[in-house]
C-alpha cells in the first residue's frame, strides 16, 4: 500500500520539477531574445493596447470598489477605538503596496493570460508556428518577445491607474458615506503616503506582468493535442500565473520591508 | 555543383519508443516534382518537417543544395528557410491578419520590403491563384476551403521559392476545386522553375502534379521511381495503395467487428 503511495509521490516531484526546469529554459531562451534584435515594434504596441488599454475597464472597476470597501472595513474596525482618522492611511498603504498590484494582476492574468494561452495554442495546433518558421520569422521572437516586453512596461501603468482610482473610491465612501472632511482626508492620504509605497507596488507589477505574460506564452506555446489541449493550456496558464503572482507577492514584500 | 537540390541519407525519427522514420533515403533533382505517397500516419508530414527543420531527426544526413542543414545554427537555418516555401494541410494562415497581410507577411517581416511595394506583391500572387484584390482585404475565417488554400498557395510561392512543399494540398476539398488546387501547383511550380515534394493520399493529385514518386510505408520508402511506371511498379504496397484495396500487405490498424 505504502510503496504505490511513495511511487505516486516520487512522479509527482519529478513531474513537478521536470514543470520548472521547462519553465525556467523557456524563461531565459525568452529573455536572451528579448535582448538581441530584431524586436517587433507594431507587434509590441499592438500587446500593450491588449494588456493596458482593454484591461482599464476591469482593473478600473476592481480598484474602486476594493477602495470603496476597504475604507468601509476600515471604519467598522476602527470606530471601536477611536481611530477612524487612520482610515485613508490604511486605503492608501493596502491599495498602494497590496491591492493595487495583487488585484490587478489577477484581474489581467484571468484576463490576458488566458487569452495568450488560447491564441498561441491555437495557432500551435493549426501549425501556424510551424508557418511562421517557414517564412523565415523566429516564432519565439515573433510571439513570445512581445508579449513579454508588453507585460512587464505595461501592468505598473495599470497598477498606478488602479491605485489612483482605488483611492478615489476609498475617499468618495469615506466623504460622502462616512462624513469625512474632504480636505483632511486628502490631506491625510498624502501625508501618510511614501514613494517607497507606490514604488514597492509598481516593481511587483512588472514582475507580475512578466510571470502573466511568460505563463500565457509557455502554456500555448507548449500545447498539444486539438481544442482540449488548448482549453488545458488556458486553464493552466491563469492558475500558474495566480499562483506565482501571490508567491512573489510575498518575496518582494519581504524584500522591500521585512526588517 | 550538387546534382540534387535534396538529398536525405538514412534519416530516421522516432517519438519516444515509436520509430517513424526507420532510414530514409531520397534524392530530388533541381525542378523536379516529387511526390510521396502513403496511408495515414506512415511519416509523410514528419519526412516534410525533418527536412525544414522544424523536427531534429535522431540520425542520417539532409542536405539541402548541397549544405548540410540538420546542424544549422539559428542564422544559418533562417538563411536555407529563405529557400522554402510551404503549403500547409490546413492552410495554417494567420487568423489576425488580413488575406493580403498574409501572403506579404514574408516579404515584409523577413525580407524587410515596404508595406506598399509587399501590398503590389500580394495583389499580384493572389492574382497568380485566381483571386481578385477584394480578397485580400477580408480574413481568412471568411474564405472558403478552396479560396484558403488558394491563399495559402498564394502566400507560399510569394517570396519565389527554391523549394516548395505541399502537405495535402487537395484534402478536405471536393474533386474540382481538387482539379483547381492540382492544376495551381503544377503552374506555380513550373513558372518559378521550383523543386517540389509534395506528400499525399489522393492518387489523382499524385499523378497531376508529381514527376517522380516514393511510396511510404512504416517509415520506409518502398518504392520510388518516374509517376508514369507507378502502374507497373511490381511492388505489392504501392499496387494496394493505388488501387485502394483492403486486402493486401499493408494491414490497417482496426479491430473486428
Amino acid at each position: 500500500m505504502s510503496i504505490p503511495l511513495l511511487t505516486l509521490l516520487g512522479r509527482m516531484t519529478l513531474a513537478f520539477l521536470e514543470a520548472i526546469g521547462a519553465v525556467s529554459a523557456f524563461a531565459f531562451h525568452a529573455v536572451r531574445q528579448a535582448v538581441q534584435p530584431p524586436w517587433y515594434r507594431r507587434q509590441i504596441l499592438r500587446q500593450i493596447m491588449e494588456i493596458g488599454y482593454y484591461s482599464l475597464p476591469v482593473v478600473g472597476l476592481t480598484a474602486i470598489f476594493t477602495g470603496m470597501v476597504l475604507a468601509l472595513q476600515s471604519y467598522t474596525g476602527f470606530a471601536r477605538f477611536s481611530a477612524e482618522s487612520a482610515i485613508p492611511n490604511v486605503v492608501v498603504v493596502s491599495l498602494t503596496r497590496e491591492l493595487g498590484p495583487v488585484l490587478a494582476g489577477l484581474m489581467v492574468a484571468g484576463r490576458v493570460g488566458a487569452a495568450m494561452a488560447a491564441e498561441i495554442g491555437t495557432m500551435r495546433v493549426t501549425e501556424q508556428i510551424d508557418a511562421l518558421t517557414t517564412l523565415s520569422t523566429d516564432p519565439f521572437k515573433y510571439l513570445v518577445v512581445p508579449r513579454l516586453i508588453a507585460g512587464i512596461v505595461t501592468l505598473p501603468f495599470l497598477v498606478l491607474v488602479a491605485d489612483i482610482i482605488g483611492i478615489l473610491g476609498g475617499y468618495l465612501v469615506g466623504v460622502y458615506k462616512l462624513d469625512f472632511n474632504d480636505t483632511a482626508y486628502l490631506r491625510n492620504t498624502l501625508d501618510f503616503l511614501q514613494f517607497q509605497d507606490v514604488f514597492s507596488g509598481l516593481v511587483k507589477a512588472s514582475v507580475f506582468g512578466f510571470l502573466i505574460t511568460l505563463m500565457g506564452c509557455y502554456h500555448g506555446y507548449t500545447s498539444k493535442g486539438g481544442a482540449q489541449g488548448v482549453g488545458m493550456a488556458t486553464t493552466n496558464a491563469v492558475v500558474s500565473a495566480s499562483i506565482l503572482i501571490l508567491t512573489f507577492n510575498y518575496f518582494i514584500t519581504e524584500a522591500f520591508f521585512a526588517r | 555543383m550538387p546534382s540534387s537540390k535534396i538529398s536525405l541519407h538514412g534519416v530516421t525519427k522516432s517519438f519516444g519508443p515509436k520509430k517513424v522514420l526507420q532510414g530514409i533515403d531520397l534524392e530530388v533533382a533541381p525542378g523536379e516534382s516529387m511526390v510521396v505517397i502513403g496511408g495515414s500516419g506512415t511519416g509523410k508530414s514528419v519526412l516534410l518537417k525533418c527536412i525544414l527543420g522544424l523536427l531534429e531527426p535522431n540520425t542520417g544526413s539532409i542536405r539541402i543544395d548541397g549544405e548540410e542543414t540538420t546542424d544549422l545554427t539559428r542564422h544559418d537555418r533562417a538563411r536555407v528557410m529563405r529557400k522554402f516555401g510551404m503549403l500547409f494541410q490546413g492552410g495554417a494562415l494567420f487568423d489576425s491578419l488580413r488575406v493580403w497581410e498574409n501572403v506579404a507577411f514574408g516579404p515584409i517581416q523577413s525580407d524587410g520590403m515596404p508595406v506598399e511595394q509587399a501590398r503590389q506583391v500580394a495583389t499580384a500572387k493572389l492574382g497568380a491563384v485566381g483571386l481578385g484584390p477584394e480578397i485580400g482585404e477580408l480574413f481568412p475565417s471568411e474564405l472558403s476551403g478552396g479560396m484558403q488554400k488558394r491563399v495559402a498557395l498564394a502566400r507560399a510561392i510569394a517570396r519565389e521559392p527554391e523549394i516548395i512543399f505541399f502537405d495535402e494540398p487537395t484534402t478536405g476539398l471536393d474533386p474540382i476545386m481538387a482539379d483547381v488546387i492540382n492544376d495551381l501547383i503544377v503552374k506555380c511550380v513550373s513558372d518559378l522553375g521550383a523543386t517540389a515534394i509534395s506528400i499525399t493520399h489522393d492518387m489523382a493529385s499524385a499523378r497531376k502534379i508529381g514527376h517522380r514518386v516514393g511510396m511510404l510505408h512504416e517509415g520506409r520508402l518502398v518504392w520510388q521511381g518516374p509517376m508514369a511506371d507507378i502502374d507497373r511498379s511490381g511492388n505489392p504496397y504501392v499496387d494496394q495503395f493505388i488501387h485502394g484495396h483492403a486486402e493486401g500487405p499493408i494491414r490497417m490498424q482496426v479491430r473486428k467487428l
